[in-house]
């Protein structure tokens, strides 16, 4: 490959080359040099293949609206997809692949779509693939995937690490380039804080570009003398490498900082990327401004470039863009880089300018051709020729390199992210920033200023008056005079070149042309958001950052209206892609969400607990044995025990929160549904908490420690959400209500202890006598353990229907007093027992749990209708529960079911179906709830919410599970399969 | 991406360590009647505009706040604590 690298010149260092590979073949950049600018320097024009119809596409610009020139870099985990080769700095041993391409860039199968490009025009999706509907999800879709496609993502974990970080300042100042700079400077000088985010490796912006002297100093040094002086200042942050991508309410701005992506091997101590979110009193937006595209055939052929992206090779990147050169322009820029074509020896073969008069002050050798428009491009994978049409017809130009300029469209995006809308302005061609934003002021070409003087001035004075709003004395920054400044004159609008033959595209990256766009208004879709969908043009990774004017152009046209009339499509954040590393941050892998060990962790550990994961926590699910075949034989083992001799069960994780305060019965009575006012003290009693609608929230005992203290438990899942509850009822419902609420669910390792040899074993580590009389059922007291060496709450409360107590202990001693049980109860034969057991124990019992309290339930339902007091003036609740709908007698109730043949079973979920009634939806009456095998019966046990089924217990009914096509008869039965008498739990 | 809640407790504050409940009603008597419960419980403006809200600062004070929101700008006019409104300033 021939080199195009200039012997001198540019902002690149030749003393430190580079070696670098795209599809593995070897090529030597230097470092300055980005991978588009290596590239180029190495003759490789041709970089990709289009999204829909495979075109060969080449670099078509220097910066963050790449469309075309997208590779996948890196290898193994670190393998990135759709990196734009233009915003990838070079470094050595970089691997670059093509994308999009089977089974070569060079020789791509998939190009044969071009062929098919009658077919998919604009909304070929909608058209093309209707019918037969079938064939949608199994056949076209996936082949459109296949076949349209970007890079693959790696299936290999991430190796790096990625941070968040916030930041204030007095004034942020989005993109170095002259206006950023200018503003900088005159803010940093007045001693305000200020934050300096610039996207590229380098500060500057366009002056490393640019050819003018400043006060006699080349720009691209200037720009370094400013960047020094900002970087001696202690109040200025320099971030460079950081894409600001958002501005949000508050003032905040979301950035990105590619921290470690130009280097080979990132250092593990440092993130390769950071999240800003900064907080700014101010921010000046000079973001400058995109060079749009002109819409004439083969616009997409390699070699053809946006002249301010070739000016920027030729001048920062030492880069030619090729042996003989075109220019097609509608505005003055073009001049500017014909004559550093010119002044580097490159030979311009053309100007081609729409305008009558252009070019009136251009000097060079080349050909001016005014009234003219390049109507088509020619050549496959490298450009051979263009088609001219003058006033005296159409000629053809050999050329290798084209350069086009269709004006300037400010880079408002940010501007708009908060709501307001650009603004049109006829003098400029363009969508400028909404007036009057609260926050950030645009600047420089952001606002459509084109030369370098313009935007000088107008950065310093916008940081001027924001400095001085924040109450800084600043005066604007001044520069020397400015040599070889680029001409104000605006550009010729030129939406699309009549003649043209070859597909003209608007959006490159998503192969959107012109014909799509006006066959879009002419189907109905002429509204700009329409439009958009229906071409899918702005759609791409780019969000149309080069298409989306020149698409509304074409739309006015083809319409008959004004741009202003057409609109925009609305900016959102985030301005250009943001890699999901940073926005997950340092959550991920174990740091994804915490874990919740319970205080007896390590006791279950040590007795072989199986854990199972509910929320946060880790609850161990049963305790296996040598020689048990599978999990049913363990839980059968641990419920046998529970009810012929004891168990031990972590209850650690229960909700736990303390009410303290002269008015603490009073909000408890009103947040339960039942009486609490008088609930003695020394006592628990079973509460339900409702919602304002009527419905059961949650369920749990409270007692009373003191007169004005109590001590609450909620379910594991509510835990925080009861006491935020609380905490809104106690602040807002009724503030005068004296009261303190804290959660204390971390202070206490809590164990429940079930069976009938509870209290035996109980009784050798508590000193106070807990025999029945002592200590009866809901009784609720400290206790001392241990002869005094502890202090802890003991509970006679019982989920399983046995004699049963929750011991509480300061979490720290959790672990040894379990320990002191287990070895107090061996000989009773006291055995863990894990939430498995716990379930069929309380299935059993017919005790409800959240697979009851489904939010659709009210107390009746469950059967605590007589619990929702009728006396109590209010309660959350309350006035809802009257409503007809849950009072009707064919509500839901709760009702046991078990199967007819014990040798049959059922599942949780299945449908209550009248005997022989068909499985249809009409039929269904009602669900089972949970369902258990339960040894004391010997077969499957249920609980379910059946229509009237608290009056229907023998029925025989059908459970239907549709999922996996069973029915089993069963028969309906009281929600009690145990001790229905409830002798056992006060013995 | 962001939002500050400026918690007349703890200061400017992310947003992420709140909770929103919802409109900033008044809770009506229990004997208030089924219109004004209904209305209470499920019945929602969503202007744009001016809203107040409760939020809870869940992961700081730990109190409810009234704060007083644009839908459609996100700017935070006000922000107070619940039980230091009075039930006037509630709105009904």
């Amino acid at each position: 490959m021939t080199s195009y690298r200039l012997p001198q010149g540019g902002l690149i260092d030749r003393s430190k080359p580079l070696s670098f590979a795209f599809d593995g073949k070897p090529m030597l950049g230097f470092e300055g040099d980005s991978l588009a600018s290596a590239l180029l320097a190495n003759g490789c024009r041709l970089v990709g293949r289009s999204f829909k119809y495979h075109r060969p596409r080449g670099i078509l610009t220097a910066g963050a609206a790449e469309p075309n020139a997208l590779m996948t870099i890196g290898r193994g985990a670190r393998t990135e997809p759709n990196i734009r080769a233009t915003m990838q700095e070079l470094h050595a041993g970089l691997e670059a692949r093509s994308q999009n391409r089977w089974p070569s860039l060079a020789f791509d199968i998939g190009a044969l779509n071009g062929l098919l490009s009658p077919f998919l025009g604009a909304g070929f999706y909608y058209k093309t693939f209707m019918w037969p509907a079938a064939f949608w999800e199994k056949v076209y879709e996936p082949f459109i995937r296949r076949a349209a496609g970007l890079g693959k993502a790696t299936h290999e974990a991430d190796p790096d690490s990625y941070d968040k970080r916030w930041a204030h300042c007095d004034l942020l100042v989005i993109g170095a380039g002259p206006a950023g700079l200018a503003a900088a400077l005159t803010a940093a000088r007045a001693g305000a804080r200020i934050i300096v985010a610039d996207e590229q490796a380098m500060a500057g912006g366009t002056l490393l570009s640019e050819t003018a002297t400043i006060g006699g100093e080349p720009a691209p040094a200037f720009a370094r003398q400013c960047i020094a002086e900002l970087q001696s200042l202690p109040n200025v942050t320099m971030l460079t490498r950081t894409t600001v991508f958002g501005w949000y309410d508050g003032n905040v701005f979301g950035a990105v900082e590619r921290v470690q992506k130009h280097v080979a091997e990132p250092v593990s101590s440092v993130p390769v990327e950071r999240l800003w979110r900064i907080i700014a009193k101010g921010a000046i937006l000079a973001s400058g401004a995109e060079e749009r595209p002109l819409v004439f055939g083969g616009n997409d052929i390699p070699g053809v470039m946006m002249a301010g992206a070739m000016r920027s090779y030729l001048n920062r990147h030492a880069v030619a863009p090729g042996r003989s050169t075109a220019i097609f322009t509608t505005n003055d820029s073009g001049y500017a880089l014909a004559r550093n074509l010119e002044e580097k020896g490159i030979d311009v073969t053309a100007i081609i300018d729409p305008r009558e008069n252009g070019g009136e002050t251009y000097t060079g050798k080349a050909r001016l051709l005014r009234n003219a428009m390049v109507t088509d491009a020619h050549g496959g994978k490298s450009l051979s020729a263009i088609d001219i049409r003058t006033g005296n017809g159409t000629e053809r130009l050999k050329v290798d390199a084209l350069a086009m300029s269709g004006g300037f469209s400010p880079i408002i995006h940010l501007a708009c992210h908060r709501g307001g809308k650009p603004v049109w302005s006829d003098e400029t061609s363009a969508f400028l920033p909404p007036a009057g934003l609260q926050g950030l002021e645009p600047a420089g070409a952001a606002c459509g200023l084109i030369d370098l003087a313009a935007c000088l001035a107008d950065g310093a004075q916008r940081g001027a008056d924001l400095a001085v709003s924040l109450g800084f004395a600043a005066t604007p920054a001044t520069f020397g005079a400015i040599a070889g400044d680029a001409s104000a004159t605006p550009a010729k609008v030129l939406w699309s070149t009549p003649g043209a033959r070859g597909k003209a595209f608007v959006d490159y990256q998503n192969d959107v042309h012109s014909k799509d766009l006006g066959l879009a208004v002419k189907e109905g879709y002429g509204h700009v958001e329409l439009a958009k969908r229906y071409t899918t043009s702005g759609m791409a990774t780019d969000q149309g950052k080069l298409s989306n004017l020149n698409a509304i152009g074409l739309l006015a046209e083809a319409r008959g209206v004004s741009p202003a009339e057409v609109g925009t499509t609305t900016f959102r954040p985030f301005y250009t892609p943001v890699s999901f590393g940073a926005l997950s941050g340092a959550s991920h892998g174990r740091h994804f969400q915490p874990v919740r060990r319970s205080p007896l962790h390590g006791w279950a550990e040590r007795h072989g607990a199986v854990f199972v994961e509910t929320g946060l926590w880790y609850r161990s699910a049963w305790f296996p044995r040598q020689g048990e075949q599978g999990w049913r034989e363990s839980v059968d083992r641990e419920v046998l025990n529970v009810r012929s001799n004891a168990g031990i069960c972590d209850v650690s994780m229960l909700g736990k929160i303390e009410i303290c305060g002269p008015d603490a019965a009073e909000l408890l009575n009103r947040v339960y549904c039942n009486a609490f006012l008088k609930l003695p003290v020394g006592k628990a009693r079973y509460g339900l908490m409702l919602r304002e609608d009527g419905m059961i929230y949650d369920d749990g005992t409270t007692n009373r420690i003191a007169e004005n203290r109590f001590f609450m438990t909620t379910t594991t899942a509510h835990a925080a959400g009861v006491l935020n509850h609380l905490e809104f009822c106690a602040q807002t419902l009724w503030p005068e209500l004296d009261v303190r609420l804290a959660s204390v669910t971390d202070q206490w390792a809590q164990m429940a202890i079930a069976g009938p040899k509870s209290r035996k074993i109980l009784q050798t580590i508590i000193d106070e006598d807990i025999g029945n009389e002592a200590f009866p059922y809901l009784c609720a007291r400290d206790v001392s353990l241990f002869g005094g060496a502890l202090q802890g709450r003991l509970f006679r409360i019982s989920f399983s229907g046995e004699l049963a107590y929750e011991l509480a202990v300061p979490a720290a001693f959790g672990d040894d007093v379990a320990e002191a049980l287990m070895e107090a109860g061996r000989t009773d034969g006291l055995m863990p027992y894990g939430v498995e057991a716990l379930s069929v124990l309380r299935i059993e019992k017919g005790h409800v749990t959240h697979n009851e309290i489904n939010g659709t339930v009210v107390p009746t339902d469950l059967g605590f209708g007589r619990m929702a007091s009728t006396a109590k003036p209010d309660f959350i609740g309350k006035a809802m529960l009257q409503r007809e709908g849950l009072t009707a007698a064919d509500r839901p109730r709760l009702v046991g079911v078990v199967p007819l043949d014990p040798g049959h079973s059922f599942r949780s979920g299945a449908h209550i179906l009248a005997k022989h009634a068909a499985a249809t939806l009409e039929n269904d009456q009602g669900y089972v709830t949970s369902s258990a095998f339960s040894p004391h019966i010997g077969s499957t046990i249920g609980l379910a919410l059946v229509k009237r089924g608290n009056e229907r217990h023998g029925e025989e009914v059908t459970i239907w599970n549709g999922l996996r096509d069973e029915f089993t008869a069963a028969r309906l039965c009281a929600p009690i399969f145990f001790d229905p008498a409830n002798e056992r739990l006060h013995g | 991406m962001a939002s500050l809640v400026p918690c007349p407790h703890c200061g400017s504050r992310p947003k992420e360590e709140f909770t929103v409940k919802g409109a900033a009603l008044k809770r009506p008597s229990p004997e208030a009647g089924a219109d004004a419960w209904f209305d209470y419980v499920y019945l929602r403006d969503n202007p744009r505009g001016g809203y107040e809200e409760y939020w809870h600062h869940t992961a700081g004070c730990r109190r409810w706040l009234i704060v007083d929101r644009d839908t459609a700008t996100h700017q935070v006019t006000s922000c107070r604590d619940a039980a230091s409104a009075s039930a006037k300033e509630h709105g009904a």
